[in-house]
């Protein structure tokens, strides 16, 4: 807009309202900055403050801890193989239901989003307790038939509002002028799709690197990196390495949101 | 006719890939279940399954000597979550989804309102993005930070300690249902990081509700003599409430299924979450963790049939 218009019904906010938005905008923000902080401090035994002093030391005995790099590594192959499973079956079930008119597609559309609707703890007893009535060991692929139970949704919910944008009538136009069906999914509906399969794929990357409450209940004794970070918190023995491990995580999770968020800023934000 | 023949001259020259596509264009079903196949039969036998593996634990039980489980329809373990000790687990969970619920509609409502209605473009760009990030980043990392804020020895009693309000803290930590030995062992702690942690699943369906509150409708109020409390109170607020109604069912629902902040900042007295985690670990009772989860599950389900008479879907 180049010119303002002066509209004299509009009104401004009041100063109130300003302070209590400002007040939710704080609390929502400041405890990532506390973090930062206290990355940086020298007291080993407890949280005080204001810190006693500074030292960056504590990056490198935390990047020295073999228990970090196996975690981490276990995590990240865990969500790595989620995603992709994720990518595969949340974008067909996307097309299918964009694509079709079916018998049940209602009953369908909610069954998809039932594992995000419903607490996380749900999902992770009931696939405990299917481990435990079918016997199955738990291993590496129990963590990623979870993870990838509820990073689907997250693709499908992406893929099918692109889908809802785009229309029926270009892939029409493509099959009129000659294309056949491949042809048509390689060159008009796959590049329409791709920013979408990206965000998808990097919310559902980063919510499975993050995700603790289904991972308990399939995981058994491994440890991805917020189990870790789990046991941390409710047993702190390695106050000063756990401090590094949340900023080093918090940076790792914020890196694939804000490019989620980018890539799909201009056709209808990233969705849930 | 000669259009026919011309086509079937120009398919014998077709590709596998274009032969392909066309078998399958002509049979809509096949696509269709080539499209819906995967996803479905994963949902059915995994997720579907284990619900079903869920229910069929909540009647198995325990049997108390050999502690192993016994896989016989009883329902045992059910009146076993009849006991007082496990009644008062539920009702102290879900006073807290209620406490946080109320709490982060109040605290959410006024952001969202800025961000609906006084934000420019560009600035609801931004904060859209600052309520955003906190939604996908690290949660567990974000409980974390508020074990370092609410220490004995941290931040705020620090902050507290220099406005000279130490005493006025001592005395709700002395309160008996709600206090404890410090910020970060009590109720309070927990209710203040719950209503931290699912603080942007408030906020996000309310301004969405509040963005659809069409302008004429607040001109023609005032228009018609209402003044800005009055437009509010009577237009706005009834017309935002399916919004706050369906962020509720976040902060209600995750506030339920939640163990990781009881177990990080609580005492002995056990949340939902915390019940069902110890039951199916150390105590290997699984069906009693199951018949457990079944309440978050009934009381959600009671709750999504009131929204949905609320409005609150069309606010997602």
């Amino acid at each position: 807009m180049r010119f303002r218009i002066s509209d004299p019904t509009a009104e401004r906010a009041s100063l109130p309202l300003k302070i209590a938005a400002a007040a939710a905008l704080l609390f929502l923000h400041i405890p990532v900055w506390i973090i930062l902080l206290y990355a940086f401090t020298t007291d080993e035994a407890t949280y005080s403050f204001p810190p006693p002093g500074f030292t960056t030391r504590w990056f490198a005995v935390a990047f020295g801890r073999q228990d970090f790099w196996a975690a981490l590594g276990l995590s990240l192959r865990v969500a790595g193989i989620a995603t992709i499973a994720a990518l595969l079956l949340g974008s067909l079930a996307a097309a299918a239901v964009y694509r079709s008119k079916f018998f049940g597609r209602e009953t369908i559309s909610v069954l998809l989003v039932l594992p995000l609707a419903l607490p996380g703890i749900v999902t992770g007893i009931a696939l405990r307790s299917a481990i435990s009535i079918g016997e199955i060991p738990f291993s590496f692929w129990t963590i990623v038939l979870g993870h990838a139970t509820f990073c689907m949704v997250v693709v499908y919910n992406n893929v099918l509002a692109r889908l809802r944008r785009f229309g029926h009538s270009l892939i029409e136009a493509s099959m009129d002028l000659g294309a056949n069906g491949i042809q048509t999914f390689r060159y008009v509906v796959l590049p329409h799709l791709a920013t979408a399969l990206l965000a998808g794929g990097m919310l559902a990357f980063a919510l499975s690197f993050d995700e603790v409450i289904v991972t308990t209940f399939t995981a058994g004794q491994q440890m991805t990196l917020p189990i870790w970070i789990f046991s941390q918190l409710t047993r702190p023995r390695d106050r000063p390495v756990t401090n590094v491990v949340a900023i080093f995580v918090i940076l790792l999770t914020f890196i694939p949101i804000l490019v989620a968020h980018r890539l799909t800023r201009d056709t209808g934000g990233t969705h849930l | 006719m000669t259009a026919i023949d011309a086509s079937a001259g120009v398919r014998r020259e077709r590709s596998f890939g274009s032969r392909l596509s066309t078998y399958i264009y002509l049979r809509p079903n096949l696509l269709l279940s080539i499209l819906l196949g995967p996803p479905l039969l994963w949902m059915m036998v995994v997720y579907l399954g284990s619900l079903i593996a869920l229910l069929v634990n909540s009647f198995y039980s325990l049997d108390d000597f050999t502690g192993l489980v016994v896989r016989q329809f009883t329902l045992k373990t059910y009146a076993q979550l009849l006991t007082p000790a496990n009644m008062d687990i539920v009702l102290r969970t879900v006073g807290m989804a209620i406490a946080v619920t109320l709490a982060a509609a109040l605290l959410a409502f006024p952001l969202a309102y800025f961000i609906a209605r006084f934000a420019s473009p560009r600035a609801k760009g931004w904060l859209y993005l600052a309520v955003l990030l906190p939604l996908w980043s690290s949660y567990l990392v974000r409980v974390y930070a508020w074990k370092l804020i609410l220490a004995k020895e941290g931040i705020l009693s620090w902050t507290i300690a220099q406005i000279g309000l130490s005493q006025a803290l001592q005395f709700l930590l002395n309160l008996p249902a709600i206090g404890g030995p410090s910020l970060s062992l009590s109720p309070i702690g927990i209710f203040i990081v719950f209503l931290y942690v699912w603080l942007p699943y408030m906020i996000l369906p309310i301004q969405a509700a509040l963005e659809r509150v069409p302008k004429s409708l607040i001109e023609a109020s005032g228009d018609l003599g209402a003044r800005p409390g009055q437009t509010f109170r009577r237009v706005t607020l009834p017309l935002a409430f399916p919004g706050v109604v369906a962020g509720s069912i976040f902060t209600f629902s995750l506030t339920m299924g939640d163990f990781i902040v009881p177990a990080s900042l609580g005492n002995s007295s056990f949340f939902i979450g915390q019940a069902v985690l110890s039951h199916q670990g150390t105590s290997g009772n699984l069906p009693l963790a199951a018949a457990f989860t079944m309440v978050p599950i009934v009381i959600m389900v009671v709750y999504l049939l009131i929204a949905r008479k609320l409005g609150a879907f069309d606010a997602l």
